[in-house]
């Protein structure tokens, strides 16, 4: 953990335990916020009051035009509000050199918004350059945030940005907004721009890293399954950025406000709790887990002795590698290492509808589950039916 | 022609070095005002297509015509040649700066507004590295075109080559008349070649590997 984060929450060896979560981010309170443009009769934000508690993750929604971005940008000064306060914990930041500010408050857009021309490491170090770190500072920092957002250092360190994917590139970007550890944080469509699959797993890092820092997250998306599925709380939108509902996604979903908010949560609302329910809410199997170099009589012995008709094999650090049945290992002498590019993993913060999802693209009727300590099971089919079959039954009856 | 040669080596290998200084620091200016210009021009539609306007009708004045009108107030000698020439290498850059500065993704700088870069870091660290590429090519175009272009402005006793080609010109059939109009004319396009080449060498170290195609 870096030592400015140790500061911010004055402990350095105990890990978030239980429910206690760590909060290092600072709440944002907005007052009467409004921004017109000149020769447009309405306001695009027209006086926005807003309170956002410290260490949650919010989420703006609502159709495009609505001046839901407006709003974020005006958060760090990118659009100077035409009145109203801004207050970022107790201080009032309306009147402040917007440089510094945003400074202190990370940026995210879609695709990361990186420059070509610098490395990884560059790109990532460039706030923390402006406050003046001494280079050996910066270049940790660089190391711990890329092993932060699951990119190895050593390969990624000194890569130019077109050598990435496009979710290489995401999680870049959201190192560099985490570089010089900013109590807010602002996110404007950041996964926009990438695949189902990959926004997935961004998403998951997204959460993860969210549980682990606990900043104050302010993310813009247009899409509701994203909202649903990130937000400790959304805020719905109509045109003039008027707050239509803000609320829990367990509530949104369950009562909205407005016809409008129906409207855009839309039809499949029974099928949303789907986004709302995590894999680690309903049951896991067991199977048996092996490490691959492992003897196979023995594994095919104990999963027998079991009643198990699948085996998943993990590698030497614990990460699950393949999916083989009983079947198949008993005509091996050793579990082979063979990496199974398709094996469907999800983690357990994952919603239903990514697990689903993730079953589906691989055409398994299964998927592994990994938690922090590796495999935590593997979740089936069935599990995602049933979970689907009680939020009917609940929303009939 | 080979004994032309040797006999004057002294004098061709001054006169080049002449003429590649005057071209190397009015491209060396004009790159400066240019880019100058270009700051200041790229962020209005209007401002740029006048700069644009501007760069396409100053390369159609004559070379020979504007130093002739350049003598009536600097006289003769190295002022009008001078200005002569970082007046035409300037334009091609200008319109390529704009252009370039012009092309940068706008959501890349508004990415460097956003983490808090002042206008300037943004302009030094972003905007002119992306728009280097492109304002390189207009410098390469301006020094070929200004290596011509300083072989006239021999004709107001600037300095260079371009002596050779006028002194050729001005006595043709007499002893050495051809000999030297043609060994101004080679020299010039063979330090053209080279020129291009050590730009080609700046291009290359100058350029993040991260932009080069």
């Amino acid at each position: 953990m870096s030592d400015t984060i140790a500061a911010s929450t004055g402990d350095t060896t105990q890990p978030p335990a239980g429910n206690e979560r760590r909060i290092s981010g600072v709440s944002i309170r907005l007052e009467g916020v409004t921004k017109r443009y000149s020769g447009q009769g309405k306001p695009a934000v027209d006086a926005v009051d807003l309170d956002i508690p410290a260490g949650q993750m919010v989420m703006f929604v609502g159709p495009s035009g609505c001046g839901k971005t407006t709003l974020l940008k005006m958060l760090n000064r990118l659009v100077e509000p035409t009145s109203g306060k801004i207050f970022l914990g107790d201080e009032d930041v309306t009147g402040q050199d917007p440089d510094q500010l945003r400074r202190r408050i990370g940026y995210v857009i879609q695709a990361g918004g990186l420059f070509p021309h610098m490395t990884v490491a560059t790109n990532i170090g460039l706030v923390p350059g402006m406050l003046k770190w001494d280079k050996q500072r910066i270049s940790d920092r660089v190391d711990e945030l890329l092993e932060l957002v699951g990119l190895d250092p050593e390969v990624y360190r000194d890569r130019y940005p077109r050598e990435l994917s496009g979710g290489q590139q995401q999680r870049v970007g959201v190192a560099r907004a985490l570089a010089a550890d900013p109590p807010v944080l602002l996110m404007d469509e950041p996964f926009g721009a990438v695949d189902p699959i990959t926004r997935q797993r961004l998403q998951d890092e997204l959460i993860r890293i969210q549980e682990e820092l606990g900043k104050t997250i302010v993310f813009v998306t247009h899409d509701f399954d994203e909202a649903v599925k990130l937000g400790d709380r959304i805020v719905v939108f109509d045109v003039g950025a008027r707050v239509v509902q803000y609320d829990t996604p367990e509530a949104i979903l369950a009562d909205p406000a407005e016809e409008y908010v129906a409207d855009f949560v839309g039809a499949g609302a029974t099928l949303k709790q789907l986004t709302l329910t995590r894999v680690s809410d309903v049951e896991l199997i067991h199977p048996q887990v092996t490490r691959a170099g492992a003897d196979a009589a023995e594994v095919v012995r104990q999963a027998t002795a079991a009643g198990e008709k699948y085996v998943v094999v993990t590698d030497r650090r614990g990460r699950p590698i393949s999916w083989p049945s009983v079947a198949e290992l008993s005509r091996v002498a050793t579990v082979p290492d063979t990496v199974d590019e398709k094996l469907p993993v999800v983690g357990l913060r994952s919603t239903l509808n990514d697990a689903l999802d993730t079953m589906l693209a691989a055409s398994q009727g299964g998927v592994v589950v990994t938690g922090r300590g590796g495999v935590a099971g593997v979740m089936v089919v069935e599990t995602v039916m049933a979970a689907i079959q009680r939020t009917r039954e609940e929303v009939q009856g | 022609m080979w004994d032309y040669l040797v006999d004057r080596r002294g004098l061709i290998a001054f006169q080049a070095f002449q003429h590649v200084s005057l071209v190397v620091q009015c491209v060396l200016l004009a790159t400066v005002i240019a880019i100058g210009l270009a700051v200041l021009a790229y962020r209005s539609a209007k401002v740029t297509g006048l700069a644009n306007g501007v760069s396409a009708v100053g390369l159609t004045i004559p070379s020979f015509a504007l130093l002739g009108i350049l003598l009536a107030p600097f006289g003769f000698g190295i002022t009008p040649a001078v200005i002569a020439v970082t007046f035409y290498a300037t334009l091609p850059i200008l319109r390529n700066a704009v252009v370039g500065l012009a092309g940068v993704d706008r959501s890349l700088v508004e990415s460097a507004r956003g983490i808090g870069m002042s206008r300037l870091a943004t302009l030094r660290r972003v905007e002119l590295p992306l728009a280097w590429p492109v304002i390189l090519a207009g410098i390469r175009v301006s020094t070929q075109m200004v290596m011509g272009i300083a072989a006239i402005a021999a004709y107001v006793l600037g300095p260079g080559l371009g002596s050779f080609i006028f002194s050729g010109l001005s006595r043709l059939g007499g002893a050495n008349a051809l000999n030297a109009t043609l060994v101004g004319t080679i020299a010039i396009v063979l330090l053209a070649l080279v020129l291009d080449l050590v730009l080609v060498l700046v291009g290359r170290l100058t350029t993040s590997r991260g932009i080069r195609v």
